[in-house]
């Protein structure tokens, strides 16, 4: 039975200014209506330009659940196309990257289009004379999402046509992909190799919420962060001996809850935000030699201090990313049902910049968010504990209360305190508008 | 120990893959020298370690680090403990110089890991740098590529 389509008003009742109903992780009836009205209304992020350098290069994602193909057409503009073959249905591409060269070719019956998505050729086209092909769909080819936006190399896609524009959409929360793609003395960043593909057994939104979740790191991650502490004391080794790179990433975890009150929450409307507005995780990590001349070179030395000065911990941006500007990181959140989020860390190299940048980036995203990584094994082990506890009937609502005031207004720029639930709120606020936005009532 | 044999060498490789099974973390430890990488790449054919995204490129500090944590009491992803179980091919001898005491040894294995009701079977293979210091065999590098490192794991908790 239908209790969420067509009902506004019940996706309403499910947030409340302090607390969500379980369903919004659990009701798998919910997530179909997400990946219908959330992911369609707003702007998804697909991929990075230098993933498809050049024409016909493509590369296959998702949005939500639906597949899409990102490819560079011979106008050198990336397109993001739907992964669907206008004749059958059939996937046009199903590797992750590869070069189609002037056209795409349906395995099945060699339909072929151009990398823009307009049908090309249909073999024995004489078959469909006078059968009114041209008011089909399908003689368009292969349908185009609503509309892409190439934001400083990132590229973000819509699936409705109508809906709100990018700049509105994001507005001042850009700020943080302008400081990561600031940080390459160029100004340009490039993709640096595949990213972590880790599968979770949990609600997509478990992962999002988690990401300025400032509670939670001294407690889950104590086992590794804390044993790293203790082991890095108990040491024999010379007075003075710097701490190596590893141990710059992984021991501020442990570091105490009023380092996480006072490095600060920042939230913007339309449900982004981040932590680490006055300092962060990432703020005490040692220089790399030349690079800070590289970027005085680059802006001058008033606006390469600004730059390098902006530390924020996570961005998200809503629904579904998360970035890291002073580590080049981004990780996707792919829902794939109600229980089942793929999520994908990739990293980027600062063009133009040294290499020990890219490497210590590259030992962030394995030592923290790998399938391997012994601070992910225990953020995972808390979603999937949460995703079964929530099928407990002794409760049917998660609190999202702390530091909770009255009278919020998301619309509305706000910094707090870095243990705040604000953000979660906001992510909630948006999450109701976005999914309300196309639906339309049985009254 | 003189020169090791081709026996010496193959079963150095069985009894690694043993203590793992065991849970004789700080045995095995012992097997490695202190400049020594344990690395498992992300990408199939994937030649640098460093500048792109590995699933682990552990140094001695970061592979005791994974063994203590497995014995800390709030060690969460690990109550309860996950188990895990090697089959080994017969390793290959690759490269034996007895002059400098290095051995390269490459070995196809299937690995089983086991949590509560969950349980994972991976294809790898193992490529082990070793060395012979004061009469021991030592591990300098070992590599492990799985078959599908590409794919999307849920946790693989344990070394292979």
């Amino acid at each position: 039975m239908s209790r969420y389509a067509n009902n506004p008003q019940a996706i309403q009742n499910l947030i409340r200014p302090t607390e969500v109903h379980r369903d919004v992780y659990i009701d798998q009836e919910v997530f179909e209506l997400e990946m219908k009205h959330l992911f369609a209304n707003t702007w998804i992020f697909v991929g990075h330009e230098s993933q498809t350098p050049n024409k016909g290069d493509y590369f296959t994602t998702e949005i939500g659940t639906k597949p899409v193909i990102m490819v560079r057409h011979s106008d050198n503009e990336i397109y993001v196309l739907h992964n669907r073959c206008p004749h059958k249905g059939t996937k046009i591409a199903i590797d992750r990257t590869g070069n189609t060269g002037k056209f795409f070719r349906c395995p099945y019956h060699a339909w072929s289009f151009k990398t823009n998505g307009c049908l090309l050729a249909i073999p024995l086209r004489k078959g469909y004379k006078d059968t009114g092909l041209e008011e089909s769909e399908s003689v368009h080819g292969m349908a185009p999402v609503g509309a892409v936006k190439n934001y400083r190399g990132f590229i973000f896609a819509r699936l409705n046509k109508e809906g709100p524009d990018f700049e509105s959409f994001f507005g001042e929360s850009l700020s943080s992909f302008d400081n990561m793609v600031d940080r390459s003395p160029e100004g340009r960043l490039e993709v640096a190799g595949p990213p972590l593909r880790y599968m979770h057994r949990c609600n997509w939104k478990m992962l999002v919420e988690n990401q300025t979740d400032t509670c939670h790191p001294m407690v889950a991650h104590e086992s590794s962060a804390g044993t790293a502490i203790d082991l890095w004391e108990k040491m024999d080794k010379p007075e003075g001996t710097q701490k190596p790179m590893a141990m710059e990433v992984i021991a501020p975890f442990m570091s105490p809850y009023e380092f996480f009150e006072n490095m600060g929450i920042r939230t913007w409307p339309n449900g982004h935000g981040h932590t680490g507005v006055h300092h962060s995780i990432h703020s005490d990590y040692s220089a790399i030699p030349g690079y800070f001349e590289q970027m005085v070179e680059a802006y001058g030395e008033e606006r390469a201090k600004a730059i390098l000065g902006e530390n924020r911990h996570n961005t998200v941006y809503f629904p579904n990313i998360m970035i890291k500007g002073p580590i080049q990181q981004l990780r996707l959140f792919t829902p794939i049902a109600a229980d089942r989020t793929l999520v994908e860390s990739y990293i980027y190299r600062l063009v133009g910049a040294p290499d020990m940048l890219l490497e210590r980036t590259a030992m962030y995203n394995r030592m923290i968010n790998a399938p391997t990584s012994m601070v992910g094994h225990d953020d995972l082990e808390m979603y999937e504990r949460a995703q079964e506890g929530l099928h407990s009937d002794g409760l049917e609502w998660v609190n999202v209360q702390r530091l909770y005031q009255e009278g919020e207004n998301f619309d509305e720029i706000a910094v707090e305190n870095g243990t705040t639930e604000r953000q979660m709120r906001n992510q909630f606020h948006a999450w109701e508008k976005y999914m309300t936005l196309t639906m339309e009532g049985d009254a | 120990m003189k020169a090791p044999t081709r026996d010496d060498l193959i079963d150095f490789v069985y009894e690694e893959a043993r203590m793992l099974d065991d849970g004789r973390f700080d045995e095995w430890l012992d097997l490695w020298t202190h400049d020594s990488f344990y690395w498992m790449p992300l990408d199939y054919n994937q030649e640098d370690a460093k500048h792109v995204t590995s699933l682990l490129h552990e140094d001695t500090f970061m592979r005791k680090l994974r063994v203590e944590r497995f014995k800390g009491e709030r060690t969460f992803s690990q109550k309860p403990k996950t188990r895990c179980h090697h089959v080994l091919n017969r390793p290959f001898i690759d490269h034996v110089d007895d002059e400098k005491g290095e051995y390269v040894t490459h070995t196809a294995f299937h690995y089983v890991e086991t949590r509560l009701d969950d349980q994972i079977l991976l294809a790898a293979t193992a490529r082990h740098e070793l060395k012979l210091i004061e009469g021991k065999l030592k591990i300098t590098h070992k590599r492990v590529d799985l078959l599908n490192s590409d794919a999307a794991f849920g946790n693989i908790q344990m070394f292979l």
